[in-house]
């Protein structure tokens, strides 16, 4: 089993203790409780209605998808759907919440405990505890560096359905936490509750972290806000680790605050706007009535559920009998698993399965492209499979056709023909040529014949050399083999 | 239960609502007057009874995921005492 790491003080050893939120922004068109549109990048203010401007005398009425969103992803965490929730009112002024207050539920939220597994390598795994999922509205955003006096407020956001997901306090060090945000991210993916982009916002997290010594009780926790990548999750749990250590070895208590992550310095610091509203004085919102949902609209978003990552990992292990790994790599994210099925039918699966690994998501990784965006399609990559597996090419060509391919486009047949690639498998072809090279080199066939076997290489090498390389190994070896031997 | 000086200041604060010295002692009496008749309510035995949101049974309405509002920049805006590239401005708030 994997241990957690354990963090070395001065005066021993520390534990930590992590929780994590998430806020995940719902997948639908229109906001939580307006007509207003939630697509991302748009002018300053013009997806904003009277609801999200707060002016008075609106009334708020709820989004029917965002409610089956929040169901759809309860189930996906094996969480309890409540048939009754309640939205409430939390209270606090800032610039970019023109209503004074926030609509979220507290008392009663839409989706209460569950659980996710997350994978530690190796397969290595460990089960994760979910507090609750509630429904909430998002803010505006802020701008500081558009004007030198002021901040402009853009209400865009403002109202976009939030899931915010919150975790038991299950997680022992930064790895596990980044496992968990990982594991979570391709969940919401893989039901389409939640688009996952974090670098758009769309994905956020906030973590609570404590340090205790080994096995004793919980210590003072402190919440990091403003971290939009795992990476920076990670590094701020484990620079606030050692912050929380340093202080209590000192003699002092940690504070309980909310702290924000500054990513270029790499450290956290205290959020003095963050300390007096704490105090949010929640009350039922008088706009809302409580949602009802009937077992029956829970039931049907359970049936209809799609495959989930830990199942599909299991299955392409057992269906086309890849390694955990492979499996693992292939079914982290929805579109490279339905990628890799279209292309492993009807071909050799565990090829299809190492060809995508090592090379096209290598590429993607090193372009830093996504697969929607990349330059290869599935089927082109079919046809360059189908090229290597009839053996017109061999797999080193279908490397550079590859490489050709994703930087200049063009299908692979083409590139082919167009770059004379074709390996030479004519049998007959082939004979004469190695027939010619037995011939003339009588003295290195009577040093292979007597015993000096490394020759077959050098053989191999003259035929090589007579075609520049494109003759199919696989079939040069065959007959080398059978006229060497006479 | 009886509100004290700190909790009003406090109260006050965060509603952003600003108390005069002078108003403050009075303030105190009318919220404690409202809290304790609020308090009655405490007297009802409400054990294994199911909140009643109202008199009729009216449930949430919930409506189709469509978009149909927003695209008037110009009237949200309109409100702000100062905008600025369409968008309202307040005075710096950098954390």
């Amino acid at each position: 089993m994997r241990e957690p790491i354990i963090l070395k003080g001065e005066t021993g050893q520390w534990e930590m203790v992590i929780g994590l939120e998430i806020h995940a922004q719902v997948k639908c068109k229109s906001k939580l409780f307006s007509g207003s549109s939630t697509e991302f990048g748009a002018e300053p203010n013009t997806q904003v209605s009277f609801i999200d401007a707060a002016m008075p005398g609106m009334l708020p009425v709820i989004n029917q998808e965002a409610v089956d969103q929040a169901i759809r992803t309860g189930h996906a965490l094996n969480a309890k759907i409540n048939n009754m929730s309640v939205f409430d009112r939390k209270n606090y002024f800032y610039p970019d919440l023109p209503q004074g207050y926030q609509i979220s539920q507290y008392k009663s939220p839409i989706v209460g405990e569950g659980w996710l597994i997350i994978d530690l390598g190796k397969g290595e795994t460990k089960k994760i505890g979910i507090e609750r999922l509630h429904l909430e509205q998002d803010a505006g955003k802020l701008m500081h560096d558009q004007h030198p006096k002021y901040s402009l407020v853009d209400l865009n956001r403002s109202g976009i359905p939030l899931m915010e997901i919150v975790s038991k306090p299950d997680m022992r060090d930064w790895e596990e936490a980044g496992a968990y945000l990982r594991k979570l991210r391709s969940i919401v993916r893989y039901i389409d509750s939640c688009d996952g982009n974090m670098d758009q916002g769309s994905l956020r997290c906030d973590a609570n972290i404590s340090v205790r010594r080994p096995g004793e009780k919980f210590g003072t926790r402190c919440e990091l806000k403003n971290i939009n990548s795992v990476k920076f999750m990670m590094k701020a749990v484990e620079y606030e680790a050692y912050r929380q250590i340093e202080i209590i070895e000192a003699g002092n208590q940690v504070k309980q605050e909310t702290r924000l992550y500054d990513p270029i310095k790499n450290e956290t610091r205290s959020m003095r706007s963050k300390e007096e509203a704490h105090d949010y004085r929640y009350f039922p919102d008088p706009d809302l009535l409580p949602l009802y949902i009937t077992d029956e609209r829970i039931n049907t978003f359970k049936k209809n559920l799609p495959e989930l990552p830990d199942v599909k990992r299991d299955r392409f292990q057992k269906e086309y009998n890849l390694s955990f790994y492979d499996a693992d790599v292939l079914t982290a994210d929805k579109l490279h698993a339905d990628f890799f099925e279209s292309l492993a039918k009807g071909r050799d699966a565990k090829f299809v399965a190492n060809w995508i690994i090592t090379n096209f998501f290598a590429m993607l990784n090193e372009v830093d492209k996504s697969i929607e965006e990349s330059p290869i399609k599935e089927e082109q990559l079919g046809e360059l499979f189908d090229l290597i597996n009839d053996g017109t090419i061999s797999g080193r060509t279908a490397k550079e056709v590859f490489e050709e391919m994703f930087t200049n486009g063009g299908n692979a047949s083409e590139i082919v023909e167009k770059k004379g690639l074709k390996q030479i498998s004519n049998t007959d072809e082939l004979e004469a040529m190695i027939q010619k090279i037995i011939e003339d080199n009588s003295q290195q066939v009577e040093k292979f014949r007597s015993g000096n076997e490394k020759l077959f290489g050098w053989f191999v090498g003259q035929v090589m050399k007579n075609t520049q390389g494109a003759a199919n190994p696989k079939v040069v070896n065959e007959i080398l083999k059978k006229s060497l031997k006479n | 239960m009886s509100l004290d000086k700190s909790t009003l200041e406090k109260v006050a604060n965060l509603a952003r609502i600003k108390v005069k010295e002078s108003e403050i002692d009075p303030l105190i009496n009318e919220l404690n007057n409202i809290m304790s008749w609020v308090e009655k309510l405490n007297e009802v035995d409400i054990d294994n009874i199911e909140p009643m949101t109202g008199v009729s049974d009216a449930k949430l309405r919930e409506r189709n995921d469509e978009v149909n509002d927003g695209g008037y920049q110009d009237k949200v805006v309109n409100n702000s005492p100062e905008s600025i590239s369409n968008s309202f401005s307040v005075p710096k708030v950098i954390e």
